[in-house]
Order: C-alpha cells, then sequence, then structure tokens
C-alpha cells in the first residue's frame, strides 16, 4: 500500500458525486478502511499504515461532507477518550476512521476516570470508547465504571488497545462491553450499537 | 531431584549466548519497577535513588534466583535527558510528558545532551556501579537504551513522528544524527559504569509499527551506524512487534540477541534465527498480571519447549519490563518453573509437562 495523500485526494475529487458526497463516503472510504483494518489485524499493514491511511480518508471526508454531518449515518451521542495515558494515537486512528466514515463524535482527549465522567454526564454520551495503551489505564476502565454505576449512568463502553490485545479476556474483566482491536473494529461496534441505540 | 546447577548466572548467559547448552535455561526477570513494592516505596519515592534501586534488583534477585540484575530504571529517563518532563503514577512506570519537540522546526535547535550533566541519567550510572560492586562477575547486568530510532516516540508523539517519517525527510535526518550520538555516549557511559551489556530498545523498527519496506532505510541503517559503536554487547528488543518479516536484516545489525514476542510463534523464531541471533523472551506480561502457578509453569515449560533447546534462548517476558501488577507468586513460580523445566539436556516431554 503506498501512502499516497496527494493522489488519494485527486483520486476522491475525480469520483464523487457533488450532490450525494455521503455514496462515496461509504462505497469507496469505508471499504477502504475495511481493507486497511482487514491488513492489521492479519498482519499485512503495520500501525504506521493504518494511521496514515485513516488520517487521509479524514482528510478526504472533511473535505466532502458538511461540518456537522446531519446526513451522517447516526445521531447517538458518540464520544471518545483515552484514560490517564499520554498515548493518543490509537484515539486519533478510530476518531479519523469513524469522522471518515461520516460519524460525528465528540473527542473528550486525555482524562481521568472522574474527569471522563464530568464529560459523559456534560454531554448524555451514550456509546463511549476508551483507548489504553498502559496496563494500569486498561485497569482503570474499572475504576470509571463504578464510578458511572455509582451515578446510576448507563452507557455503553467500548474498549481498544495494546493491553486488550495482550490478553483477550482483560475487556471482560474490567467490565467493558465490547473490544475493538482496529479502527474497524471499532467502526463496526459503532454501527451496530448506533443502530441499537436509535432502534 | 534436580540436578545441581553448576554454573553462574554469567556464565549460563554468556554460554547459551553462545548457541550452545549451559546447566539450565537462563531467566532474565525483568523487574525494573518490582524494587519499590519490596522496599516499601512508591516509584516516584525508589527511583530518586541509586542506592534504592540497587538494594531492589539485589533483593529481587536473592528472592527469585535470576540470571541478571536489570540497571534500566524506566523508558523516559531518556526524556529527562533532553529537557522533558516524566510524570510518576503510583501503579506503573513513569510516563513521559508533554514532547519536548513541539514544532518540526524545533529539532534543528537540538543538542546531544551531556550525559554527566544530567540527573536522572547520573542516577541510573550510580546505580549500575553499585550493583556491580555488589554482584561482581556473578551475573550480567544488563542497560538499556532507546534507539535513535525509537526514542522520538517520546520526543515528540506518536503522531507528529509518524507524520515526520512520511513528510519531512529532512527533519528526520537531523533528529537521527543527533539521537545517534546521544544514544552511543549513553549506552557506553553504562558499559563503562559497569553494565555487562545493553538492551537496545527499538519498537518501531517492527512491522508492527512501519512498513516493513520502509525498515531498511531507517532503523536498520540507524542500527547499522550506532550498534558498532556501543563497547560492548547488545540485544535488541523490539518490545512485542514482530520481527520475522525482517529477520534477515536485523541479523546484519550486529546485535547479540533478540527480543521476541508472543505474536510470533517461538519454534518458527527458533528455527530462523538458530546459530545467528539468541532469543530473548516470550512470556506475556499482560496475561501473566492474571496467572496463578499453574497457568505460570504451564507458560514457562511451553516456551522451553518450543525454543530451549540447543541453547540460545533466555526466558524472559514480551516486552522488556514486567508489569507493575505482576504477583510475587507468579514471578516466584516462574522462578521455579523454569528450574523445574528448564535444566539441560531437555526433557523430551517438558510440553505435555
Amino acid at each position: 500500500m503506498a501512502v499516497d495523500g496527494v493522489a488519494a485526494k485527486r483520486i476522491a475529487a475525480e469520483a464523487v458525486d457533488p450532490d450525494h458526497p455521503l455514496e462515496f463516503v461509504e462505497e469507496i472510504m469505508v471499504p477502504v478502511l475495511e481493507e486497511i483494518g482487514a491488513g492489521w489485524e492479519r498482519g499485512i499493514y503495520s500501525l504506521a499504515h493504518v494511521y496514515m491511511g485513516s488520517r487521509i480518508c479524514e482528510e478526504i471526508s472533511d473535505s466532502m461532507l458538511p461540518p456537522s454531518p446531519g446526513e451522517g449515518p447516526t445521531t447517538s451521542r458518540i464520544a471518545i477518550a483515552v484514560l490517564n495515558d499520554y498515548h493518543l494515537l490509537g484515539k486519533k486512528i478510530v476518531r479519523s476512521a469513524l469522522r471518515a466514515a461520516g460519524f460525528n463524535l465528540l473527542d473528550f482527549g486525555r482524562c481521568s476516570p472522574e474527569v471522563l465522567l464530568e464529560r459523559v454526564l456534560e454531554n448524555g454520551t451514550e456509546i463511549l470508547l476508551i483507548s489504553v495503551l498502559m496496563l494500569p489505564s486498561a485497569l482503570d476502565v474499572a475504576e470509571f465504571l463504578a464510578l458511572a454505576e455509582q451515578e446510576g449512568i448507563r452507557l455503553t463502553v467500548v474498549v481498544g488497545g495494546a493491553p486488550f490485545r495482550l490478553d483477550p479476556e482483560l475487556w471482560r474483566r474490567v467490565g467493558a462491553d465490547a473490544v475493538g482491536h482496529s479502527a474497524f473494529d471499532a467502526l463496526k461496534l459503532v454501527r451496530d450499537l448506533s443502530g441499537e441505540a436509535k432502534s | 531431584m534436580r540436578a545441581a546447577e553448576t554454573m553462574t548466572s554469567l556464565q549460563r548467559t554468556l554460554t547459551t549466548l553462545g548457541h550452545a547448552e549451559p546447566d539450565r535455561v537462563p531467566l532474565f526477570l525483568l523487574n525494573n519497577l518490582h524494587g519499590s513494592k519490596e522496599l516499601g516505596l512508591t516509584p516516584k519515592e525508589y527511583f530518586a535513588n541509586p542506592e534504592y534501586v540497587t538494594e531492589g534488583q539485589l533483593r529481587l534477585r536473592r528472592k527469585y534466583g535470576d540470571d541478571c540484575l536489570y540497571s534500566f530504571f524506566y523508558a523516559a529517563v531518556e526524556v529527562e535527558a533532553w529537557g522533558g518532563e516524566v510524570i510518576y503514577i503510583d501503579e506503573g512506570p513513569p510516563n513521559a510528558g508533554q514532547p519536548i519537540v513541539g514544532h518540526f522546526d524545533d529539532i534543528f535547535d537540538l543538542h546531544v545532551p551531556i550525559i554527566g550533566e544530567i540527573p536522572a541519567l547520573n542516577r541510573v550510572l550510580r546505580a549500575t556501579e553499585l550493583m556491580k560492586a555488589e554482584i561482581g562477575d556473578e551475573a550480567p547486568i544488563i542497560g538499556v537504551v532507546m534507539s535513535p530510532f525509537s526514542l522520538p516516540v517520546m520526543q515528540m508523539g506518536f503522531e507528529d513522528y509518524l507524520l515526520l517519517l512520511f513528510e519531512h525527510p529532512e527533519a528526520f535526518r537531523r533528529l537521527m544524527e543527533v539521537n545517534v550520538e546521544f544514544c552511543i555516549r549513553w549506552a557506553n557511559a553504562q558499559l563503562a559504569a559497569g553494565a555487562t551489556a545493553i538492551c537496545y530498545f527499538d519498537p518501531v523498527s517492527s512491522p508492527t509499527i512501519i512498513p516493513r519496506e520502509m525498515y531498511g532505510d531507517t532503523g536498520y541503517r540507524i542500527a547499522r551506524e550506532t550498534l558498532p559503536r556501543i563497547e560492548g554487547p547488545t540485544a535488541t528488543h523490539l518490545a512485542s512487534g514482530r520481527v520475522l518479516p525482517i529477520a534477515g536484516q536485523l541479523t546484519e545489525t550486529a546485535t547479540a540477541a533478540l527480543g521476541v514476542g508472543e505474536s510470533e510463534d517461538l519454534c518458527d523464531l527458533k528455527a530462523t534465527f538458530s546459530g545467528k541471533l539468541s532469543l530473548l523472551g516470550n512470556l506475556n506480561g499482560i496475561e501473566m498480571v492474571g496467572w496463578n502457578e499453574r497457568g505460570a509453569h504451564a507458560a514457562v515449560a511451553d516456551a522451553i519447549a518450543r525454543a530451549g533447546a540447543g541453547g540460545g534462548f533466555i526466558l524472559s517476558d514480551n516486552h522488556g519490563e514486567i508489569p507493575f501488577q505482576v504477583s510475587s507468586d507468579t514471578m516466584m513460580a516462574i522462578a521455579d518453573a523454569v528450574r523445574e523445566y528448564g535444566r539441560y539436556p531437555l526433557d523430551g516431554d517438558v510440553r505435555d509437562a
């Protein structure tokens, strides 16, 4: 896979129907993200491929879709955050992939469990994606969920990041609802969950 | 009844690095974070004093009887050398704070830090000297450097570093120039202080992180430039990243051993690197948190069965740092298991055990 943003943008500009940009996103961009995600899972593509691919797709999508995508595929309240870690790349990749696919999501940035709970309360978040790199941060998901339970908040939490890849059962032990191992996993999960949320 | 061990830890390690069978499989418990627990200190208190770190490492080795002392404090110690901030937590490794490179142009203003002027590095060097005075030639002391190619993740953040790699070749070259010089000086200072060998952490070189075809012009070229100027033996560690797609190039980098992760089969790794590079690994540190004694024994027996024959294998974790959350009981079970299953000649049915 060549990492060539200039060529990708030129091809997209030639192929898109300006009256129906979402069709291009759905029929071209999403399959591209799927392909990259599947390649990452199989060890064909690297993290750099995933990041640069997601970033280029996001830039193309941003140039085509309106700033607040009313025609996007979801109206759910979705947010993404990094819990305690200072490593933000995973969040950036997932956020880019979701935005490239037309989802509108809030980015809470890096939060402690307490601050994350405040953000969730302020925004009425229904689906929360949490990205971590370090094991202590993965274990902090359980702390966040305990705080949420104390407040009587019900939301769906999807986790991702290296500790959850290395220990396939860890997401259950910290009490998450689902785990994603790639940006495409996150896309599939958000699609399914936002569909459920709407129904 | 177990046969008596006939070698010192250093003899055991050197024998396996020579691709021959010692008395048993060497065990490197890379438990740099656990000394603070032994001394009842927070990581911040512990790493502030080289005497604490020395005492912690000595106590851990007395407890588990593993085969090295680990003079590594934490990865972000090198960020302090470049003027960066380190953020401590109570139950894990200190993290690098805000990147020191806020803009790509900042790279052209960087100067190689002088090792002797950096308090954090001096603490590591003092701990290394103290460990050497205590351990002599009984066991190797393993020092650590971040590779010039992987250090920028902490210097500028992962996202900006990937953009630098793909889109700013001139700034990338400049950053590598200063990082190579720093890495060599830092490694050689540790060797002069008493480290036996240097572990060269280079996770970004793994095809898990960058495209395989990019390695030749980046991590490989930089390792070829750096490792021969380090005045002692080195082991390269890709911190759980895949190594097999770049196996041929890795063997050309003048390194003696390779840290390997759980994502590749140890049998395949052994077959690929046998007689060329010794393997260091590959117990899953994250899963280790949930292991009981039986799980630890099974994992150790399996790893030894796959990679132990003929030497060229040191049992260790997959990442070069056993998580803080791993219990003392689990590390003890690993240490017991290597004595149970790792005696040479290996039993043919060690895997069944």
